[in-house]
């Protein structure tokens, strides 16, 4: 069977076009998909069923078990964390939440390893930005600033800008420039009009420098800025303050590397000084497909995006101590639960030996770098394979990730509905 | 079945034309029925004030700007947070509370349905997943159409029936409840960062004026035959000498509806500026009060603006803009492909700066020189002019001119040199606060055929009774009491349960959505037309097949179903 305008779950781009043909509960085609949506939905080898550490080897458990277990975890827990969920639909979120919220745990999803620090700058300038269909009808300039879309997200450029032809650009390819910065040359940048190769940690002094140039206060700037001369400096300044709808993407690039958090804030802030010139964008290109949809439901429950410690009773929010770097770095957290994400193999070290020492349940569909620091996982659907969900595509726009065929595993949603029935029933008593 | 009897309540239902009797008020699985089974558990209300359940028919609480309101400002959540208590989850924030908390505040303050000011289609998905989180009010969702591409180009086109059509389809799939215009044309143009400054000019590449969309969508409105009118966020927001904008606009509504009025006009305070600079800016609540006075066909909502910190957002991406150059705060914009923009920036309103002092002045004077409170209602575009939770103040303000006295000699003294406030001594009584805050809601959003708005028999048991004694009090000297007594009923009763009491919601809610879905004959059905799937194929980054709203986000979806006339 072929199924038309499934959506894809693996980055932020969430194409919605791919075709898919299902034989057997099994995807046994994708057109339109990028490589990485193709080995997504090919080769999608599951864990069969719960498994519990034993000694050096696993022993599989029940689900029934698998819950009880996870339920028992979380309520002998003082400082529980349940951390993820970038990698399900925003219903199971939703149920995260609440979770958290009873057994007064913190909640935090991979933003606080990845756009983190995007979030902390808009908390303090706010974010111009708009949906990918405004780049992609009106844009004329695209700056790519610390991201490599055609590697990390391969449908960027031709679905939304280099070579997607919309409204009023009509040919995409020839009618907009590309300008891309980073620290080494990448896929991308060879394709770029102007590529400003800035120096390592370089990247708030080059945005100065544009800043400086956009508000006409260009002499102050000396013969190179990190690495870039000040000639295309001003020729990249100029191209933006001409263009008729201009679109800057970033991503970790800027977001992790020296001077985090103040470097989106600049890049916001030039911007916003664009704004006075022309009319300007600034989007993160976000990682996991639903890293924006955990965002959006963790904030209209608890106020906040991400690192959230209900312990005192209210939501608590204060990135670098309640972010989950942080809590487990300090050694504070007795027991975590992973939904739809591998912190084992994104956080640092010492937080990953931590993870190994204290109980840890991960509730994901695969084997990955966080198994081997688990006690217990529960495998589940696969949304947008055989689970549905609302997601969060990177520039906000929820769209309803379909299921393809029903299969055999329960999904995120039941699993955490079960476990939370479990955990406010004992509470009761 | 589930009765309850609410036994000697002052009752004021102005749809019923009760003006304040006291009264038995039986209940039974929900509605408003004649007699209940005896055994009923019975409600003493004691005399107290008993108004249908509270409508606001124009805030901002879920969706995809009011969602970014919270995201971006971590200092409004920690202002105003609650514990977990009882049924009551944890909640944060003060101009934008999380759902949960905007759900319990409007409950104690008897507040039952909720119209969400602006949805865009293309996000409409996550207004009503946030909708679900609001469990205690029914909600609607004005649908937004001011820079929709395939208007304009109907409009262009001088085909009214094809928007009509347009309406239809997206209401459909959006599950939307009425047209709404923000800005109509500006945020278009603002794709280019540009605006428009009147009804009479160009929307950049499509050609058509404001003033043509508004009358093209009043008329497919009227057509589609669907409850609400067109609601509309005039061109020139906060611009001084907008008022000229706004006679304009109302000058647009032809008298088209029998039951309502035939153009809705939002927060107007924010809408009836003269002068031409900051330095110069003055009151012209009086022009716009006597526009409204002479045409029945146009209704308002007031717009108040309440001194302290609030964050405004809204459609209308190029007046944030405008704002963020007088603020220099943190400014947020997201515009809408084909649809729309929006914008935020959080804002300080003080009684020490003159213009925000002629802003204050100006909503009253609208409610206070509007003769027929059925045509302007008491909102403050929440949380634009000020979070909901100050509507007790603003009906304190309406209702004695002393309150309003002692207020003047805190503001800046050279406010009286702008407005006229301070020489009307209209006081309004507690009927027409019932009018102004439920019943001339339900009239205007054409929703008490869906017993909304009234405590007639088959009316919905939505009903607030505040710890109020209109016998014993003189609201114009006991302002006070009137202030605390709106902030907290003494239980809000939604479809026939007791919601909250005291202040404190006790049950967890299950709410219903609304939307309007109007049938149109099989040839202006838009997914059969080649022409504007071939377009929509082309130009969105979503596909049609995905766009449409599933029924699993409206858990209990409500549709009124109209028969169009085309």
């Amino acid at each position: 069977m072929k199924i038309e305008d499934v959506v894809c779950t693996f980055c932020g781009c969430l194409c919605d076009d791919l075709v898919v043909e299902v034989e057997n509960n099994r995807v046994c085609s994708v057109e339109n998909g990028c490589t990485l949506a193709n080995e997504k939905f090919m080769r999608d080898h599951r864990l069969k069923n719960p498994i519990r550490r034993d000694g050096n080897g696993w022993k599989a458990v029940s689900y029934d078990e698998a819950i009880r277990e996870t339920a028992e975890i979380l309520l002998d827990a003082d400082r529980p964390l349940l951390y993820g969920w970038s990698g399900t639909h925003g219903e199971a979120q939703s149920v995260g939440v609440h979770l958290a919220e009873l057994i007064g745990g913190v909640i935090d999803n991979t933003s606080t390893v990845c756009h983190g620090p995007s979030i902390m700058a808009i908390q303090e300038v706010g974010h111009p930005g708009c949906t990918l269909g405004q780049v992609k009808n009106r844009a004329d300039v695209i700056v790519y600033w610390g991201a490599n879309p055609i590697d990390a997200h391969p449908r960027h450029m031709s679905r939304y800008t280099t070579y997607a032809d919309g409204f009023f650009i009509e040919n995409a390819f020839r009618d907009r420039k590309v300008i891309v910065a980073d620290v080494r040359q990448t896929e991308s940048s060879a394709i770029a009009d102007e590529f400003l190769k800035i120096d390592r940690g370089g990247d708030y002094a080059a945005l100065s420098a544009l800043r400086a140039i956009v508000r006409g206060k260009g002499d102050l700037i000396p013969s190179r800025v990190a690495g870039v001369t000040r000639e295309q400096l001003f020729r990249v300044a100029e191209i933006c303050m001409k263009a008729k709808f201009g679109a800057i993407f970033f991503g970790l690039g800027l977001t992790m590397s020296p001077g985090k958090y103040k470097n989106i804030r600049n890049a916001i802030e030039l911007t916003q000084e664009l704004n006075r010139h022309t009319k300007f964008t600034i989007s993160p290109m976000r990682g996991h497909w639903n890293v924006y949809g955990s965002n959006e439901v963790f904030t209209w429950i608890t106020g906040y995006p991400y690192a959230i410690d209900f312990a005192r009773g209210i939501a608590f929010y204060n990135p670098g101590e309640t972010t989950s770097v942080d809590i487990l770095m300090r050694g504070e957290c007795d027991a975590c639960l992973v939904v739809a994400s591998d912190p084992g193999a994104h956080f640092p070290r010492a937080c990953a030996e931590h993870l190994a020492r204290i109980p840890t349940v991960q509730i994901d569909p695969h084997v990955n770098a966080t198994t081997h620091l688990a006690t217990l996982q529960i495998p589940v659907a696969v949304t947008g394979i055989d689970a549905e969900g609302t997601a969060y595509r990177m520039d906000g726009v929820p769209i309803r990730a379909r299921k393809l065929f029903t299969g055999s595993y329960p999904n995120d949603q039941e699993i955490l509905e079960k476990i939370f029935a479990r955990v406010k029933e004992a509470k009761r008593s | 079945m589930t009765d309850l009897l609410v036994k000697n309540a002052y009752v004021i239902d102005p749809l019923s034309g009760i003006r304040g009797e006291i009264m038995d008020i039986a209940i039974r699985d929900g509605k408003i029925v004649e007699d209940t089974g005896s055994g009923a558990p019975v409600i003493d209300a004691g005399g107290c004030l008993t108004f249908p359940g509270g409508i606001d028919s124009h805030s901002h609480v879920c969706g995809t700007k009011v969602n970014f309101g919270r995201y971006m400002s971590p200092e409004d959540m920690r202002a105003g947070r609650t514990a977990r208590k009882g049924v009551m989850r944890v909640t944060s924030g003060y101009s934008v509370p999380t759902t949960f908390g905007n759900s319990y505040r409007y409950s104690t303050m008897g507040y039952t349905t909720v119209l969400e000011g602006a949805m865009a289609p293309l996000e409409a998905r996550h207004t009503h997943e946030e909708f679900t989180a609001t469990p205690h009010q029914d909600m609607l969702a004005n649908t937004l159409f001011d820079g929709n591409w395939a208007i304009m180009e109907a409009v262009r086109d001088k085909d009214v029936k094809r928007a009509a059509a347009i309406v239809a389809w997206t209401l459909d799939a959006v599950k939307g409840f009425a047209i709404k215009l923000t800005n109509p044309g500006g945020t278009e143009a603002w794709g280019w960062g540009k605006d428009v400054h009147s009804v009479r000019d160009e929307v950049p590449y499509f050609g058509v004026t404001p003033a043509e969309i508004i009358e093209t969508m009043i008329r497919a409105n009227e057509l589609l035959n669907l409850p609400h009118s067109v609601h509309i966020h005039c061109n020139n927001l906060g611009v001084p000498g907008n008022y000229q904008t706004t006679l304009d606009t109302i000058d647009l509504a032809p008298d088209l509806n029998r039951n309502r009025q035939s153009l809705y006009l939002t927060h107007v305070q924010f809408h009836s500026y003269g002068g031409s600079t900051w330095r110069d800016i003055s009151s012209k609540s009086e022009d716009i009060a006597r526009a409204v006075n002479s045409r029945p066909q146009v209704a308002i909502d007031m717009g108040q603006i309440m001194f302290g910190r609030t964050t405004t957002m809204t459609a209308d991406g190029p007046m944030e803009w405008k704002l963020y150059m007088l603020h220099h705060n943190k400014w947020s914009n997201h515009d809408v492909e084909l649809e729309t923009g929006s914008g935020i920036i959080p804002v300080y309103y003080g009684r020490k700066s003159l213009v925000n002092c002629v802003m204050w002045a100006i909503g009253l004077e609208l409610a206070l020189l509007i003769n027929d409170p059925w045509q302007c209602m008491l909102a403050t575009d929440n949380p634009n002019g000020a979070p909901f939770v100050k509507y007790p103040e603003i009906i304190a303000l309406l209702m004695s001119s002393r309150y309003r006295d002692i207020e003047r000699s805190a503001i800046d003294p050279r406010t009286e040199h702008y407005v006229p406030l301070f020489a009307i001594d209209r006081e309004l009584d507690w009927y027409d606060i019932a009018v102004m805050t439920r019943a001339a809601q339900a009239k205007a959003l054409g929703i008490e055929r869906i017993g909304k708005g009234h405590l007639a028999e088959g009316a919905e048991a939505d009903i607030a009774i505040y710890p109020l004694k209109p016998d014993e009090l003189d609201p114009a000297a006991d302002y006070q009491q009137v202030m605390a007594g709106f902030a907290k009923t003494r239980y809000t009763i939604k479809r026939g349960r007791v919601v909250a009491r005291n202040g404190e919601v006790v049950v967890e809610g299950a709410n219903s959505t609304i939307w309007s879905r109007a049938d149109v004959p099989p040839e202006y059905d838009l997914n059969r037309d080649a022409e504007f799937v071939k377009k929509f194929e082309q130009y969105y980054t979503v596909r049609m097949r995905n766009y449409p709203v599933q029924d699993i986000y409206l858990p209990r979806g409500y549709f009124i179903s109209t028969e169009a006339s085309l």
